[in-house]
C-alpha cells in the first residue's frame, strides 16, 4: 500500500506541477501588486458573501439558508468564462509570458479520502482555507484558532506523507504493515 | 393564491436573500480572474499553508520547488484576501465580528481542513471555484465529496445539541 503510494508520488507531482502554472515567479514588477488587487477582490467578496462567518456556512450545511450555493456558483461561473476565453482565445499571460491553461489535477484515491477530511473539518468548524483568512480581515480574532488548526493539519500531513516515502525507499518489504 | 407559495418557499430557502451571495460569488471569480488573466496563475488558498511552511521547515514535502517559487506571491495573496475583508468590515461592518463557534471546534475542524485540503490537491477556492470552472473531473469528485461529508458532519453537529 504505501510502496504504491511512494511510487505514484513522483508522477503525480509531476503532473500538479504542470496543471498549474503556479511556479510563475515575479517576471513583471508588476505580478506582486496585480496578485494583491486580486487577493483584495477575493477577501472582499468573500466578505460579503457572509463565507467569512462560520456561522453562515454552518445554516448552509444544515439547510437553513441555501445562499451559499451562489457563491461557489457565482464564482465558478465567472472563472468558467475566463478560463474558457482565456485557454480558446488569448495567447500568453502579459506580465508572465506563461501559456494559459485550465485547472486539471490528476486523479487518485487521496482526492477522495481528503475531501472526506476536508468535508469533516468544514462541517465542524464551518471554515475553510480561503474563508479563514477573510474572517481575520473582519476582525474575527477566535478564528485564529482555525487558523493555527490548518497550519498544524498541513504540517503533519507534509511530516506523515514524508516519513512514509522515506520509509517505504529503505525497506520496502516491511512497509506495507 | 398559487403564486405566493412558491415565493415563500423561496424566502425559506434563502432568508437573506441572494444578492450578497451573488455579488460575492461574481467577486471572488473576478478576483480569481484577474490574477488569471495577467500572470496564469491559477490561485488556490490552501496552497499557502504548505507553502508558507516552507519559511520554517525543513520536511521536504514543503521544500519542493513548486512550493519554495510560490510561497512569497501566496503570502501577498493571502496578504491581499484579509485586506480585502478588512476593507469590507471597515466601509459596512463597523464593528469587529466575532463568531460563537467554540474554539476547540475551530481548532480541530481546522486540523482537518488542513490536512483534508492538502491531501486532496486543492479547497474551495481551488477546486470548488477554480477547478468546476475548469470542469476538471477531479475537482467536480473532490467537491462532491467533501459537500457530502460537510453537509453529514454539520447536520450530526446540531443533532447533538451543539450550537451555533
Amino acid at each position: 500500500m504505501s510502496t504504491e503510494l511512494a511510487r505514484r508520488d513522483p508522477a503525480e507531482r509531476a503532473s500538479d506541477d504542470r496543471s498549474g502554472s503556479d511556479t510563475a515567479d515575479n517576471r513583471s514588477p508588476l505580478v506582486v501588486p496585480v496578485i494583491y488587487i486580486g487577493g483584495l477582490l477575493f477577501g472582499f467578496g468573500l466578505a460579503i458573501s457572509g463565507m467569512a462567518r462560520p456561522e453562515v456556512v454552518l445554516d448552509f450545511l444544515q439547510f437553513e439558508d441555501f445562499g451559499l450555493l451562489f457563491v461557489m456558483g457565482g464564482a465558478a461561473v465567472v472563472t468558467g468564462i475566463t478560463f474558457t476565453v482565456a485557454t480558446r482565445f488569448l495567447h500568453r499571460a502579459p506580465l508572465t509570458a506563461t501559456g494559459y491553461t485550465r485547472r486539471l489535477k490528476s486523479f487518485d484515491r487521496n482526492v477522495v479520502i481528503g475531501g472526506t477530511i476536508f468535508g469533516i473539518g468544514w462541517g465542524i468548524s464551518g471554515i475553510c482555507p480561503g474563508a479563514a483568512y477573510a474572517s481575520v480581515g473582519i476582525g474575527n480574532y477566535p478564528i485564529l484558532w482555525a487558523v493555527a488548526g490548518m497550519f498544524l493539519g498541513a504540517y503533519a500531513q507534509g511530516y506523515w506523507r514524508t516519513r512514509r516515502s522515506l520509509g517505504t525507499e529503505s525497506t520496502p518489504e516491511t512497509a506495507s504493515s | 393564491m398559487t403564486d405566493f407559495v412558491p415565493l415563500f418557499a423561496l424566502g425559506e430557502l434563502f432568508p437573506r436573500g441572494i444578492i450578497p451571495y451573488l455579488l460575492g460569488g461574481v467577486l471572488v471569480g473576478l478576483g480569481a480572474a484577474v490574477i488569471y488573466l495577467a500572470t496564469g496563475i491559477i490561485a488556490g488558498a490552501s496552497t499557502f499553508l504548505e507553502s508558507t511552511l516552507s519559511y520554517v521547515s525543513d520536511v521536504p514535502r514543503f521544500n519542493r520547488l513548486t512550493y519554495v517559487q510560490s510561497r512569497d506571491w501566496r503570502l501577498v495573496f493571502t496578504a491581499g484576501i484579509v485586506s480585502g475583508a478588512a476593507a469590507y468590515a471597515v466601509l459596512f461592518q463597523g464593528d469587529l465580528w466575532t463568531t460563537e463557534v467554540q474554539w476547540w471546534r475551530l481548532l480541530g475542524g481546522g486540523f482537518l481542513v488542513g490536512v483534508g485540503t492538502r491531501l486532496g490537491k486543492g479547497c474551495t477556492s481551488g477546486h470548488g471555484v477554480c477547478g468546476i470552472g475548469s470542469l476538471s473531473n477531479t475537482s467536480v469528485v473532490n467537491v462532491a465529496t467533501f459537500l457530502a461529508f460537510a453537509i453529514g458532519t454539520a447536520q450530526l453537529v446540531q443533532a447533538l445539541g451543539v450550537t451555533p
